[in-house]
């Protein structure tokens, strides 16, 4: 299955080619793509975080023409309407799925910098995002990278990678 | 597991609606939505939902108004409100008004997640509590006495009432609607349960032999009493005496019977040794006993004796839905015994055995099922393996056409003429070849 890795106002190139390579390990063929999408219109000022869904959909309206799953990865800070924030949003059974390294960085937290553990973190959001592209729900399983999580705490409990069970779904 | 629970999302603004649509199904919940109160209140009467998750300001009826009508009509629905800060106010009335929690705008995922998980959790906690209670106070059965429906049901609230007590029952009710396995029920739910219960069928004996087996009788008492034996009153000592078809007790035997129940004593036959016996008493008949008394036929005094908490068993028509239970229980029963390979009543058969009327009640469709599944020769009970004829049932389809009554009729006079069909054509006055072909045209086909 080809993975469009589309990166949307996200500065950290070397994170980006981590996350590529990373994701090469897993599926056949991963390509970043370079597509302008226009997220004004997701922005709220009151909140000053991105509504989610608007970045995907005109996400979809520039992607029609590629077959596979459409990955964005962003440094804004994105919302859903009554949840104060999330890490990302994916279309169930879908193509387009976004994440955000906004929260996922450590300095958010505690001021600290650590790129291993963003790189593992924003490793395991993407999956996840990807995960419910192909269908799955959030998984029981702690081990498992479809394991639901909210917090930054749960992030770095549940696991790296996909159970067997949710493994059956994916399309490599 | 999150698939098994049904979450109404309720909330005026479509964008609410869908982003927490997608948040609960990513949980893995089954989620549906509704725009407004009114709406949500048509998918609620649909169908049921384990937690509802309502916007407390929408347009119509508000989030407060609809958390009442849904606690009205379940009490134990979790509602969780979802509200601005500015009305955290009535949130809090919310919560005198039922609702499990609330949550403002915008809540952290982390916190409506946990939230949701807790309110389910506990909502399956105390479906599970109940379950058992209700284990706990469910009376113990015999096997066979069986029904889910909501006439048996009353019948085991009333066992379960009256069995501790040392109250004489009455039990009425149709031949074979289970009399006996009533009065089993309130035995092995009494403190006696450790003693016997000892059935007498009074209907069965002539009064000398009934006098002798209900107070037993002594060596020599009549020609052939060779031993001393004990009586049914005796052997009931510390359990209960089940008395079955009271209502056909002689004169003689009912004066006996009203002087044992007031003294709990009595002489063997032959004897003059008064013996005490501690007994409960229960009794059965199908006839009535009102009309009875009336005539005469049965004395006064003993009905009022015998008659002190009566129950009902209602005959098995009158309580159609526990019809496959029973013919299940008994399939089991019958195919275990004799090893045969029928798994199934197959669906025409179940509809022919629910629309019968069951004059003979359960013990009709025991004997039914068992006569099936000795004949049956296929893997499922076929209409055709049942011992009785198509005309018996009444035909509740509601089809009023000429044809359907002469569908019926033809079918009547065939089976009462075992479908000789020269003698059915000249009764019905048609020839031989109309009747052919009406038999084929309505597909009418010999049963037995």
């Amino acid at each position: 299955m080809k993975i469009h890795l589309l990166p949307v106002r996200f500065t950290n190139s070397a994170l980006l080619a981590s996350v590529k390579e990373n994701l090469t390990n897993i599926f056949n063929d991963v390509e970043v793509i370079n597509i302008d999408i226009n997220i004004d219109e997701a922005y709220s000022k009151e909140r000053e975080q991105y509504f989610s869904t608007i970045i995907i959909a005109e996400t979809i309206k520039k992607t029609v023409q590629l077959i596979g799953k459409v990955i964005i990865i962003t440094d804004v800070d994105l919302y859903i309407p009554v949840l104060t924030f999330i890490y990302g949003e994916a279309q169930l059974n879908g193509k387009h799925s976004i994440v955000s390294v906004c929260r996922l960085h450590e300095e958010f937290y505690s001021g600290k910098t650590d790129e291993t553990l963003l790189r593992i973190r924003t490793m395991k959001e993407i999956l996840h995002e990807i995960g419910h592209n192909f269908g799955l729900k959030h998984c029981i399983n702690w081990d498992c990278v479809m394991h639901s999580s909210t917090s930054i705490e749960e992030v770095d409990i549940k696991g790296s990678y996909y159970c067997t069970s949710c493994m059956k779904n994916i399309i490599f | 597991m999150n698939d098994k629970v049904k979450i109404l999302i309720v909330d005026d603004e479509k964008i609410v609606r869908e982003s927490l649509f997608h948040w609960f199904e990513e949980e893995g919940y089954k989620v549906d939505t509704a725009e407004s109160g009114e709406d949500a209140l048509k998918k609620f009467e649909k169908g049921k939902f384990d937690l509802f998750l309502l916007d407390m300001k929408m347009p119509g009826m508000s989030g407060l108004e609809l958390l009442k009508k849904i606690k009205e009509a379940d009490q134990d629905a979790i509602v969780i409100l979802i509200t601005a800060f500015a009305s955290v106010s009535s949130a809090i009335t919310a919560l005198k008004d039922g609702a499990y929690d609330y949550v403002t705008k915008p809540v952290d995922p982390d916190e409506l997640a946990h939230l949701v998980k807790k309110a389910v959790e506990q909502r399956a906690l105390k479906i599970e509590n109940e379950q058992l209670k209700e284990k706990l106070q469910e009376i113990i059965k015999p096997d066979n006495l069986i029904g889910e429906s909501r006439q048996m049901k009353k019948i085991y609230d009333l066992i379960q009432t009256v069995a501790p007590t040392d109250t004489t029952v009455m039990i009425r009710g149709e031949s074979g609607t289970g009399k006996e396995l009533v009065a089993k029920a309130i035995h092995i739910n009494s403190k006696r349960k450790y003693f016997p219960i000892v059935t007498v069928n009074c209907g069965a004996l002539a009064e000398s032999l009934l006098e002798s087996e209900l107070f037993g009788h002594e060596k020599g008492a009549f020609t052939g009493a060779q031993f001393k034996r004990k009586g049914k009153f005796e052997m009931a000592d510390g359990g209960t005496i089940f008395l079955d078809e009271v209502g056909s007790v002689s004169q003689k035997m009912q004066i006996e019977l009203l002087r044992v129940i007031e003294t709990r004593q009595f002489s063997r036959v032959g004897g003059n040794q008064l013996i005490k016996s501690d007994f409960r008493i229960i009794a059965a008949t199908n006839e009535p006993l009102e009309d009875l008394v009336k005539s005469g036929k049965f004395r006064e005094d003993l009905y009022y004796r015998l008659n002190v908490f009566s129950l009902v068993v209602p005959p098995l028509r009158e309580r159609r839905q526990d019809i496959p239970l029973l013919a299940h229980y008994f399939l089991n029963r019958f195919t275990t015994a004799m090893n045969k390979p029928i798994k199934e009543i197959s669906p025409e058969a179940t509809d022919f055995i629910v629309k019968y009327d069951w004059p003979g009640n359960v013990r009709e469709l025991e004997n039914a099922i068992e006569r099936a599944v000795v004949v049956g020769k296929n893997n499922s009970i076929k209409v055709e393996d049942l011992p009785f004829q198509l005309s018996a049932v009444e035909d509740n389809s509601g089809d009023k056409s000429l044809s359907a009554f002469e569908k019926k009729h033809i079918q009547k006079i065939l089976n009462e003429n075992n479908w000789n069909i020269s003698r059915s054509a000249h009764i019905l006055e048609i020839d031989r070849v109309t009747l052919y072909n009406k038999i084929n045209k309505y597909g009418l086909r010999q049963i037995n």
